[in-house]
């Protein structure tokens, strides 16, 4: 499986609560007090999942290779 | 206080002072100045380090080499015998991440919205009665309890018939009142047995309420069980009541004492939002530093220096919310001011959790007040004022108000 997820993150309702990069500071960043992705395509990963799920504005999207929206 | 001796960290007896009303101890913005990493000893637990600069505060309670879940097993400095904890805030990612995801979803910024028609009307209703009484009320009981009270019943899904029951037992946690630690024990036990009560009454009949979503969730499996549940539930109820209330209060008379930002705010409602950013700013609500410590799980270098692996940090979020190098001229209301990224509601993975029901619950609580009272006055001199007692959030008992 050549699976993989695109993370987008929306600025124009990211608060920069700082919950995403808390939680997988692998994964995103706090720049100018809003989130971004560290790296925009991922190998699928559940604590992503996670974190998109659990961020107050929904401002994190995960879509798979297919388009699909995986979370919010 | 010579800054000679700084090969030599000191070692502060911590909390520094007494304070009243919305006082800080200047020693914090001493420290910010001459020594932003300092050694603290609390009554009770090893020593510990006290951040007082934004960045230093922000960073620590944003890195995950910081742990919470150390805290449940060292001797964390603490303010009293027992330490304060729950089963939320004792786990670091990813075990907190993933109990977290169970109740996120209820308290998310959309979900919220969807509460806002209640919220006004609740604000109308409390605000009704207050006219039908007549000048003056006391803000406090007659507006800024009940109304966060009245919200968590709606989220929660509490029965209609049950609120008079349930405000008693929550306000059992307010530190307002006057009940000795068994009786509040007693109210605590009450409301667990109730919390349980509602909870077998949801897994027969759901509804679209948070005791809802979680019976589902502990349902499914293994992930929440139904004592997990209520302790999640108490723990939700007590980190969020009484701050939001005694924000409600703080906010009404910091504006009632800044008549220029009342007058702004007055004539700019759309202001409120950055209005309560910036009062969350401004307002110290705590006296001292966070009451959850963090611990350094390696050596981490934050903007004014090492924490060495092992340590406990204490993060003063009221002395970083005024710190010059991250708010002009900090000390200063300015409703106009972007104020976003202050600490109030925390930072990183244990940002509070409730911050969007609460935001809502202040903005409309505070449109409605000014609304309805154009001409709203404290309705006793400022220095006759009784503020609450010990180390609980801050605030006046009562808020004798006029219109």
């Amino acid at each position: 499986m050549d699976e993989s997820w695109t993370l987008t993150v929306n600025h124009a309702i990211c608060q920069g609560t700082g919950l995403c990069a808390g939680t997988a500071p692998g994964r995103f960043r706090l720049d100018g007090g809003k989130s971004r992705p560290i790296e925009d395509v991922i190998d699928p990963d559940d604590t992503v999942l996670d974190v998109a799920e659990t961020c107050p504005t929904e401002a994190i999207a995960i879509h798979d290779s297919t388009g699909r929206r995986l979370a919010p | 206080m010579d800054d000679t001796s700084a090969d030599v960290p000191v070692v502060r007896p911590y909390p520094f002072g007494a304070v009243t009303g919305f006082e800080i101890d200047p020693m914090y913005f001493w420290l910010q100045e001459h020594e932003p990493l300092s050694r603290v000893k609390l009554p009770y637990g090893e020593e510990g380090w006290l951040l007082v600069r934004y960045d230093d505060c922000r960073m620590a309670l944003g890195d995950p080499r910081f742990s919470l879940a150390q805290a449940a097993v060292r001797d964390v400095p603490r303010l009293t015998p027992e330490r304060y904890g729950g089963i939320m805030t004792d786990l670091d990612p990813p075990e907190h991440t993933r109990l977290r995801r169970l109740v996120a979803k209820a308290f998310t910024v959309r979900r919220v919205e969807l509460l806002r028609a209640q919220a006004e009307r609740i604000a109308g209703e409390l605000l009704g009665q207050m006219v039908k009484a007549g000048p003056p009320a006391d803000l406090v009981q007659d507006f800024a309890v009940p109304l966060p009270g009245l919200m968590i019943c709606e989220m929660l899904g509490v029965p209609y018939a049950d609120r008079d029951k349930f405000r008693g037992w929550v306000s059992a946690f307010m530190s307002t009142t006057a009940l000795t630690a068994e009786q509040r024990g007693a109210q605590m036990a009450e409301l667990a047995a109730y919390l349980a009560e509602v909870a077998a009454e949801r897994r027969e009949k759901p509804g679209d309420d948070l005791l809802s979503a979680l019976v589902a969730v502990s349902e499914e499996g293994d992930r929440l069980t139904g004592d997990e549940l209520i302790q999640l539930t108490l723990q939700l109820l007590t980190a969020g009541y009484e701050s939001t209330a005694s924000q409600i209060t703080n906010f009404t008379y910091a504006l009632l004492t800044h008549p220029d930002q009342l007058t702004l705010l007055r004539s700019a409602p759309e202001l409120m939002p950055d209005a309560v950013e910036e009062l969350m700013r401004w307002v110290p609500l705590l006296a001292t530093a966070d009451t959850l410590p963090r611990y350094a799980l390696e050596d981490v270098q934050l903007a004014s220096g090492t924490i060495p692996a092992g340590a406990p940090v204490l993060v003063a979020k009221h002395a970083a919310n005024r710190d010059p190098r991250a708010y002009p001229d900090p000390d200063r209301i300015d409703i106009t001011r972007n104020a976003q990224g202050q600490l109030g509601f925390g930072h990183g993975a244990h940002h509070c959790i409730g911050a969007p029901l609460a935001r809502m619950d202040m903005q409309i609580a505070m449109a409605a007040l000014l609304d309805r009272f154009p001409g709203l006055y404290l309705a006793v001199p400022e220095d006759e004022l009784r503020w609450k007692a010990g180390m609980a959030v801050r605030s006046p008992m009562a808020l004798p108000v006029g219109w």
